[in-house]
């Protein structure tokens, strides 16, 4: 209980720290998004300045406590205020449309991808030195190739050459979104390929860490005893060897989380999947910035809680953090 | 003055010297080796590179016949929509980008050794505030806060990519090195050097710091990886200054003006290749030098193969009786419950003679009660 503690208080912390970050990057920082406006529109009178800053309610009435008090406020009752280049449509509206989208096929590839790697790492790790090791130097290679540059080859070999796969978007042209078949199934069919990209290029990564700590597990002592015993081979890699070796590559997971969601938010670029990432993109090309703060909330916000939920696994699965409570 | 004209050929230690040289040389894993050849001749294109450009890489050639001309004998990588050489643009975005990946590396590798030494050294407060500044920004996911600050920035030149990306980049490295400080600190030859009286500043450089350069060494490469990766992705999405010529910009160049729609594949796939191989080269390096210190994890030729099994000196002897388990999907599943480690029921005893499919067989059907 007292790991479980000590953890949400860092979150919280970290959340304060996010929080605090993201209020006083737009007030040290030169550009604001009213200058932006005033400057798209060169006829705009200089006492049009202050009408907009109240029009978006981005304007810095009151002491910097007050402003900070506000924006606390603000943040927690979800207003994000309004956005700048959709003007009458509300920050928040726009993130709900986006991160239904983004949570479903970022989540669905990363877990696959981490069950998949860990698995073939158990395999590499345990046969040391046969074929899997072997291809790793190559998936390592597909590990450096930026995410973008794969996705963009992927795409336009699999979808614009072969047609095999739909080239971009989250679903067929003309659908209304809804809870009807031809809707769900042309959105599986055209999550098919981004999700892929997500899986090929994190895949790796996962199968190195696992297999180096099982190769490490497999010398300690119990292992030896294990094997000792005279068990099956399957019995000393699952139950003793590959039980242990799964507890690091957990903790990995919640710190690896913010890489996943950094290659999402690309590989949505590339494939103009309807999610959170390219919603971010529209933001930095149009200098949308209270969309671009909002979405910096949202994904830290979600990645702190995908954070917490790994710690509370580790919680359930590893006795020895439960005795000791805490690290 | 005598010393000078004795041959070097004659200089015992010289000659010893070069002998371990190139027993170091021997000894690195294969990985290692290949890694640091292609390191090499990166570095090589970045330092002679930019000398050697056949054409000004912005210089927009107006001919019709030279735009996106593929690969020929004085366009060594064809040429962009606007006439521009290719192949001048990667030697000098190679330049850019490992300038920039260096630069950052220094900073943040910096950062990281003073934050993580400080933390372990200074214990009390100062180690409860830096570990949780270096966890609380360890957990921040690190792309979007940079396309924010960036975002912001008006001049989104190469220096402010640097500043940016350093402040982001020492978390991870002070962590890792803060952990091996802790372990350090309470060796005896701290505390002897600290009864001698030495400061703390010079315990911390002479004596902590040179015991940790491998670990240093594996962060810094670790953060020159991250300082490409993350550039060239945040020039693809356009928060650079486009005007130069990095692997990113070249890049977002390329995808913005529809390379490979186009099939111009000479202006797309070189630079991403560069990315990758120089990715490439930076993995295989540290892996190498991490089997390097740690002998488990080097290849395992000397493993044979006895009763089917993969078997490496250092492993057991092997026992040929097996228990009672389960197979396959089910085993794996199984092994995950609490009752796993209960039911361990010795099989019949295992006859040597007999052939590994009867031993199965006899597994399956009677049971040790």
């Amino acid at each position: 209980m007292a790991f479980v503690v000590r953890r949400l208080v860092f979150y919280v912390v970290a959340a304060w720290v996010a929080l605090t970050v993201n209020f006083f990057i737009p007030r040290a920082m030169p550009g604001s998004a009213v200058q932006d406006i005033m400057s798209k529109f060169p006829n705009l009178q200089p006492s049009a300045y202050k009408a907009l800053e109240a029009m978006l309610g981005v304007g810095h009435p009151g002491s910097l406590w007050h402003q900070y008090t506000t924006y606390l406020d603000d943040v927690f009752h979800l207003n994000f205020g309004t956005d700048v280049i959709e003007y009458p449509a509300k920050v928040s509206t726009l993130l709900a449309q986006t991160i239904p989208w983004t949570l479903t096929l970022v989540g669905t590839a990363t877990v696959i991808a981490f069950f998949l790697g860990t698995g073939l790492g158990i395999l590499a790790g345990w046969r040391h030195g046969g074929w899997l090791d072997r291809v790793l130097p190559g998936l390592m290679f597909i590990q450096a190739i930026p995410y973008f540059f794969l996705a963009l080859l992927l795409l336009d070999f699999l979808a614009l050459n072969h047609h095999i796969f739909p080239i971009g978007q989250g679903y067929g042209y003309g659908l209304i979104p809804g809870w009807h078949w031809s809707f769900i199934s042309s959105a599986i069919y055209h999550s098919l390929l981004p999700a892929f990209t997500i899986v090929i290029t994190s895949v790796a990564g996962w199968m190195l860490q696992m297999r180096n700590v099982m190769i490490t597990t497999i010398g300690e002592d119990y292992v030896l005893a294990a094997q000792a015993k005279g068990l099956r081979s399957h019995r000393v890699v699952f139950t003793y060897a590959a039980r242990n070796a799964i507890l690091p590559q957990l903790q990995g997971f919640g710190l690896a989380l913010g890489f996943v969601v950094s290659g999402a938010i690309i590989m949505e670029i590339v494939f103009s999947y309807p999610g959170i990432g390219l919603l971010l993109f529209n933001a930095v090309t149009s200098d949308d910035y209270p969309l671009m703060q909002a979405i910096f909330l949202v994904i830290t916000f979600t990645v702190l809680l995908a954070n917490l939920i790994v710690d509370l696994v580790i919680v359930f699965v590893d006795p020895r953090v439960r005795a000791r409570g805490g690290t | 003055m005598s010393a000078t004209m004795v041959p070097i050929s004659a200089d015992p230690s010289a000659l010893a010297e070069g002998r371990e040289r190139f027993g170091l040389w021997k000894r690195l894993p294969m990985k290692a080796k290949v890694g640091a050849v292609l390191l090499g001749l990166f570095v090589l294109a970045a330092i002679i590179g930019p000398m050697v450009t056949p054409y000004n890489p912005s210089f927009q050639n107006p001919l019709p016949s030279l735009s996106m001309h593929s690969p020929n004998g004085s366009y060594l990588l064809g040429t962009t929509e606007s006439g521009q050489d290719v192949l001048s643009q990667l030697l000098v975005g190679i330049r850019i980008t490992m300038e920039l990946a260096v630069v950052v590396g220094v900073v943040a590798t910096s950062l990281s050794v003073i934050v993580g030494v400080s933390a372990a050294f200074l214990g009390g407060i100062w180690d409860e505030v830096l570990s949780l500044v270096s966890n609380v920004f360890l957990v921040i996911p690190a792309l979007p806060l940079l396309i924010l600050l960036l975002g912001y920035l008006p001049q989104k030149g190469q220096l402010a990519t640097i500043l940016v990306l350093s402040l982001l980049g020492w978390p991870w490295g002070a962590r890792v090195i803060r952990a091996q400080t802790m372990a350090i600190r309470n060796r005896d030859f701290i505390a002897a050097s600290r009864e001698t009286g030495e400061k703390t500043w010079r315990i911390l450089a002479f004596e902590i710091v040179p015991n940790e350069i491998s670990l240093i060494a594996a962060s810094f490469v670790n953060t020159v990886l991250y300082a490409i990766g993350t550039s060239v992705a945040l020039a693809f999405i356009g928060l650079a200054d486009l005007s130069s010529w990095s692997l990113g910009t070249m890049l977002y160049w390329a995808e913005n003006q529809q390379a490979l729609e186009l099939g111009a594949w000479w202006w797309f796939a070189p630079p991403g290749i560069a990315v990758a191989l120089m990715g490439a080269s930076l993995v295989l390096l540290n892996t190498g030098i991490d089997e390097l210190g740690n002998p488990r994890l080097r290849d395992a030729s000397r493993a044979s193969r006895i009763a089917g099994r993969r078997l490496r000196p250092t492993d057991p002897t092997p026992v040929l009786q097996t228990l009672q388990g389960r197979h396959g999907v089910l085993a794996f599943l199984h092994s995950f419950s609490r009752t796993s480690l209960l039911d361990e029921r010795p099989r019949r005893a295992y006859n040597d003679k007999q052939p590994r499919q009867a031993s199965s067989a006899v597994a399956s059907s009677g049971e040790w009660q």
